[in-house]
């Protein structure tokens, strides 16, 4: 008797403190997008808050995010779709090389570079961006493409990801390969890497995601207005002569859902690439 | 003279099988897997290190004005500024710590059991602020930590009687903050990790364990809490790592490296106001090594108090 009450009070407890936590979690999204649809002069005026006009929302900002400012948003998109394809495919091709070698050779230094991989997994980026703007000024990366993607092309978390995954390739494969006459980067190409396409899916999504939403660095190596990605676009509309919201708004939230739709999608992918990266086990 | 073109021909027909045969060949096709990895290492992080550690010794007023002057911008760390930044940076990096190990991993244990329903749905949930960029987290706490009495946060403590106050203009508001942008971001994230720790645990455990007469509170200490431990550690080290390098999340909520009263200005927006704003490069780069040093040192310590470096099989 007294143990089924407890019971019923556990379960209680448990999911009211999954409920509210949810809550925390989606209503930001809620109050997003309804703010996307209420006229800027209004959150300016009330900031985000309960007492919402259901009957002055309407679309028109929308409109404004592909006239507005003389276009400039879509070309943001652009930019910050290019961006995160450019970065995720170099990336995914790079890192998996890299990744398989230290797995599947053994030759002099592999593990000095493997424990340098580890080491710079282990040091923020931020204190570097002020010596990587000067060697970006230098080598004419400023406010370029090319800029934002080369000195975070060749993640070590990818190659840590990627070195787990190819240790458990089978060896016997390569020693086929190199019967029938294959160099070793044919084996890695067309034998190795179908293998390894649930690595690439995982590392894919995660790079794709950090790519799109990455602030500093673009922040620093991007200048001119219609060079910027989203997020750092979205933040140059905050001026002190005037906050854009009526642009502001509707731009966060169509900023968030490509990556949504993605996560929807293929939730798995999203998970399994944070965990295998993330916990060395 | 020029060469015929047969020779011509044969003498790039030459270096291309060269090529060829070093791709092929096993004892240097090693080399060449790992080559982008070196390069990248060697241009992009081990060549501006060593910059800054040389810039940090020096005064730079420009490209052809620079002079040595030994620990001067180390010295001038010695700063109010420098002193609250560190001070702001520790608070933040302790509050995210208290909230975003012991929140993430109640939150596991419950999603793990087998009883819960809609687990899926609320892994989901919770996960999906982590697909945000800092900029549109902050575009929303900016305005719901509004100073208006209407705003989201000043009418649900209202409803507790609690008064509205002016968030981002107090040192402890501003502070909270900054930390609830910051749990909103990772509580996902954090709760994928431990349950992929709790994943691991074996059932056979906790069977033995309840047919022995343990509860399960006492489950929790003695089987859940020590088999988690190295997923604790990675994720502590990973909030000290993130906790004393933030910048974006502060820089989102001012909109920009300025704060009033600089109740917001963690080290590496110090950093980012010196380096950007002010162009004082060699004292910027001297910040930069400072956390570099303190980031290290906060991880050894820490990996030191838990025990990693005694003997395997803790």
């Amino acid at each position: 008797m007294t143990s089924k009450y407890k019971e019923k009070i556990g379960a209680i407890i448990i999911y009211l403190t999954l409920l509210v936590v949810a809550l925390f979690c989606l209503a930001p999204f809620f109050f997003l997008l309804i703010s996307s649809l209420r006229p800027g002069v209004e959150m300016i005026r009330n900031g985000i808050s309960f007492q919402i006009d259901f009957s002055a929302l309407n679309l028109k900002n929308y409109w404004l995010l592909v006239e507005g400012k003389d276009g400039i948003y879509p070309l943001w998109y652009i930019n910050s779709v290019i961006i995160t394809v450019a970065h995720t495919v170099f990336s995914l091709l790079l890192t998996s090389m890299v990744g398989y070698g230290l797995a599947i050779y053994n030759f002099k230094g592999k593990n000095l570079i493997f424990i340098i991989v580890l080491v710079v997994m282990m040091i923020p980026v931020e204190i570097l961006i002020l010596p990587l703007y000067k060697l970006a000024i230098s080598i004419d990366l400023i406010d370029s493409y090319m800029g934002v993607i080369l000195p975070f092309v060749v993640t070590p978390t990818c190659i840590f990801f990627f070195r787990q995954y190819a240790m458990s390739l089978p060896r016997e494969l390569l020693d086929a390969g190199r019967i029938d006459g294959c160099g070793e980067f044919k084996i890695f190409f067309q034998i190795m890497m179908p293998l390894m396409l649930p690595a690439f899916g995982a590392m894919g999504i995660l790079q794709a995601m950090s790519s799109w939403n990455s602030f500093v660095w673009p922040l620093i190596v991007l200048r001119s207005t219609d060079m910027l990605t989203l997020p750092i676009g979205l933040q140059s509309l905050i001026t002190p002569y005037g906050n854009n919201y009526d642009l502001l708004f509707p731009g966060a939230v169509m900023s968030v859902v490509p990556i949504m739709i993605l996560f929807i999608i293929n939730q798995k992918a999203f998970i399994s690439g944070l965990t295998v990266g993330g916990v060395k086990g | 003279m020029l060469e015929p073109p047969v020779v011509a021909l044969n003498k790039s027909y030459n270096r291309l099988s060269k090529i060829r045969t070093l791709f092929a060949s096993q004892k240097k096709a090693p080399y060449l897997f790992v080559l982008p990895f070196v390069v990248s290492f060697l241009v992009f992080f081990l060549y501006p290190i060593i910059s800054t550690v040389i810039m940090s010794f020096q005064r730079i007023d420009g490209p052809e004005s620079i002079t040595f002057i030994g620990l001067k911008n180390y010295k001038n760390l010695i700063n109010p500024h420098f002193f609250n930044a560190l001070w702001v940076t520790t608070r933040y990096t302790f509050w995210t710590m208290l909230v975003l190990i012991p929140l993430p991993l109640l939150l596991a244990v419950f999603l793990n059991k087998k009883t819960t329903m809609g687990k899926k749905y609320f892994k989901s949930a919770f996960f999906m602020p982590a697909l945000t960029s800092v900029i549109v987290a902050g575009l929303f706490f900016r305005l719901a930590f509004g100073e208006q009495e209407t705003t989201l946060v000043n009418s649900i403590l209202g409803v507790f009687g609690i008064k509205p106050m002016v968030w981002l203009q107090d040192p402890e508001g501003s502070m909270f903050a900054m930390v609830l942008l910051c749990t909103w971001r990772w509580l996902g994230v954090n709760i994928i990790y431990f349950l992929s720790g709790l994943q691991g645990i074996p059932a056979e455990l906790y069977e033995s364990a309840s047919i022995d007469g343990a509860n399960e509170i006492q489950q929790f200490w003695h089987i859940t809490l020590p088999s988690l431990k190295p997923v604790i550690m990675y994720v502590l080290t990973i909030s000290v790592y993130g906790g004393y390098s933030m910048f974006a999340e502060s820089f989102a909520l001012w909109s920009g490296p300025r704060s009033p009263g600089e109740i917001g200005m963690t080290i590496v927006n110090y950093l980012y106001q010196e380096g950007f704003n002010n162009n004082n490069l060699g004292f910027a780069s001297a910040i930069g090594i400072a956390l570099f040093v303190l980031v290290m040192l906060v991880n050894v310590i820490q990996l030191w108090v838990s025990g990693f470096f005694k003997k395997e099989g803790v």
